[in-house]
């Protein structure tokens, strides 16, 4: 067991991103880690490197260098193809130890939040789950928070002064990673630090950055840098069986533009309640989300679910039917461009965040308003 | 064989939430309730239980009034409770929490047929983050986000349900797995086992029963043992609120379609 000191903080250097590959495939979400990869280490003043593990990837990495990286570490080996918490953690604990940067993001994937954990652990550093927004400049995060919080002057003056207590002693956050994530449900948002450890690590939830504009000489610039992957069978404890794709399409509601979602309100005819959304979405060219309660009460499948323990979304237009609008959905939503919300009670809290509201019967109003769209789109 | 089970009391994030002048949450006026993934894990547990007649026991990290949940666990069906208790375990981060639980698992004991299993995650914080950091400091291999689980003598094989689809991923015992809601639907205390249950073996396990254990440092726990500290918590501004529209009818739905037409969202 490592004894617990301080880790010489300014021996480590550099962003790293963990590149998620399925079957050869980059995930989504490391064009939007890379982005804001590259953000973060121009505040820092350092390099961006890609950390890519699986086989026969190369052919996959220079992509990474369009969004921004200047690096691409790749961990090469026939062990490493399919994931396995065993293989791919020994692998980038080793790697990090080595090259040590200061920064580690993973996406905050079903992978990337069952590896994340497991590194921190046996790196013995911080972790911070399921950020929504990272800053290093205390100018920009301090310009955050006064948009993004309730915050008063004084507390943020205070923050301001970059010198914060951790036990007991001044500590000054100047190049500390401030990782701002929701909690309690959304209720509450709090922004983390990992003074005394590196690298300091965040999962990021995919859908939430923005990705930055593909650049393809910065692609063909990219550098590339293959290490030495230390693994045997013997160090992977598990058996991967099969990787199955499943039958069933899940529903992209982190990628579409137009989401339609259903709640309690069709609690009377959920059949009829959800052909009327899936009618509308088909009109929009969207997709049918839902509530919490409409996937508790297994109206629609989980991979439907918009909120803070379903999905963070913001497409175009949101409709809201029958939603009350409770904080854990509306931390899921709330960052919408535009969002209607139809409910039978005209107090309902998802009023507060809607762009235009219409008191009704979602079963009658929806029908008419799938009309009214319709009618605009054909008069285009 | 035994399954150690994994659990926390948790304020209902879905019910109403109260926050403190200074940005914490008001805890003391918010109801608990036992972490929805756990009761999944637990479900899963006494499934194996019915099947097997293995023991199941749960254990909670939290203050003292957590025992009520343990025995309502009791009566759902589990064998044993241990309550990890102090003070000076306060303030942990997920890191020092994985540490102590762990260092708890240890001294109750695991043996080689023995599977411990966690939920997903808990409601308050949302982390994910100490199944897996309670399995990296015990060493053993984990399975997260499990969908299914059959067991066979010391061969246990799951599905981690992930986005877009499921790996179908074998261990050997000892092991940890962490549960998800589609796994099963968790069972309701036995009438005939609450009035038992307040005479089922509840253990508290504090500093001093635990000081020994090769995991507890005083260094890695609580508050000095958590490598992440919180910078500053707020809430977030209330969003304007937008216009409501009059009426409900034909009307109404074309003037809005019209708005998100010369918007041009549509």
């Amino acid at each position: 067991m490592p004894t617990y000191s301080n880790t010489d903080t300014a021996a480590y250097k550099n962003v790293w991103v963990f590149c998620e590959q399925r079957e050869g495939k980059l995930m989504p979400t490391d064009f939007e880690l890379i982005s804001e990869g590259r953000k973060l280490a121009d505040e820092l003043g350092v390099k961006l490197c890609g950390l890519l593990l699986g086989h026969n990837v190369e052919g996959i990495a220079k992509e990474l260098g369009g969004y921004g990286a200047d690096e691409i570490i790749i961990a090469d080996d026939p062990l490493l193809e399919v994931y396995t918490t065993d293989g791919y953690t020994k692998v980038i604990c080793e790697t990090v130890e080595e090259l040590k940067p200061e920064v580690l993001l993973f996406g905050a994937t079903n992978i990337g939040r069952d590896l994340g954990p497991r590194c921190a652990a046996r790196l013995h550093t911080g972790l911070c789950a399921d950020c929504t927004h990272l800053d290093v400049d205390m100018p920009l995060y301090m310009d955050f928070l006064k948009e993004n919080s309730t915050l008063p002057e004084n507390r943020l003056d205070l923050i301001a002064k970059h010198t914060v207590k951790v036990l007991g002693e001044d500590h000054d956050t100047t190049r500390d990673l401030k990782m701002t994530r929701p909690a309690f449900g959304g209720h509450l948002m709090a922004s983390i630090i990992c003074p005394r450890f590196r690298p300091a690590m965040a999962t990021v939830r995919p859908g939430v950055l923005a990705k930055a504009p593909f650049d393809q000489a910065k692609a063909d610039a990219v550098a590339i840098n293959k290490v030495k992957a230390n693994i045997t069978a013997a160090d992977i404890h598990e058996d991967v069986k099969e990787v199955v794709k499943a039958a069933k399409k899940l529903v992209d509601l982190v990628g579409a533009d137009y989401i339609v979602s259903v709640g309690r309100g069709i609690s009377k005819d959920v059949d009829t309640g959800i052909k009327i959304a899936q009618e509308m979405a088909d009109v929009l060219g969207g997709v049918v989300g839902g509530s919490r309660v409409a996937v508790d009460s297994g109206w629609l499948s989980p991979d439907h679910q918009v909120g803070q323990t379903g999905k963070t979304v913001h497409p175009k237009v949101y409709v809201a039917l029958g939603i009350s609008g409770s904080i854990q959905h509306k931390a899921g939503m709330s960052d919408s461009e535009f969002i209607i919300a139809v409910n039978k009670n005209p107090n309902a809290p998802i009023f507060e965040v809607a762009d235009y509201g219409i008191t009704g019967d979602l079963f009658k109003v929806a029908p008419l308003l799938t009309e009214a769209i319709k009618a605009e789109k054909a008069a285009k | 064989m035994k399954i150690l089970v994994c659990v926390k009391q948790v304020p209902d994030t879905s019910g109403v939430v109260a926050v403190n002048p200074d940005g914490t949450l008001d805890r003391a006026s918010m109801e608990t309730i036992i972490n929805p993934d756990d009761l999944n894990a637990v479900e899963a547990a006494l499934q194996i239980k019915d099947e097997t007649g293995c023991k199941v026991v749960v254990v909670t990290m939290g203050p003292p009034p957590a025992e009520g949940m343990l025995r309502e666990l009791e009566a759902m069906g589990a064998d044993e409770a241990y309550l990890i208790s102090d003070r000076v375990f306060g303030g942990s981060d997920t890191y020092a929490t994985s540490q102590i639980i762990a260092a708890a698992l240890h001294k109750i004991g695991i043996e080689d047929d023995d599977v411990v299993m966690c939920g997903r995650q808990a409601i308050d914080g949302d982390t994910a983050q100490v199944g897996p950091q309670i399995a990296e400091k015990l060493n053993l291999p984990q399975i997260t986000y499990v969908g299914d689980i059959h067991k066979e003598g010391n061969k246990i094989t799951c599905k981690r349900m992930l986005e877009d689809g499921y790996m179908t991923i074998e261990v050997q015992t000892p092991c940890l797995l962490t549960c998800i809601k589609e796994l099963n639907e968790p069972r309701y205390m036995s009438v005939g086992r609450i009035m038992d249950a307040y005479s089922m073996p509840l253990t508290v396990l504090d500093n001093e029963a635990l000081k020994d254990e090769p995991l507890i440092d005083p260094t890695t726990i609580g508050l000095k043992g958590s490598p992440t500290n919180i910078l500053t918590s707020f809430t977030p501004p209330q969003k304007g609120a937008g216009t409501m529209l009059e009426g409900n009818g034909a009307e109404t739905c074309q003037k809005l379609a019209g708005i998100m037409a010369d918007k041009h969202i549509i």
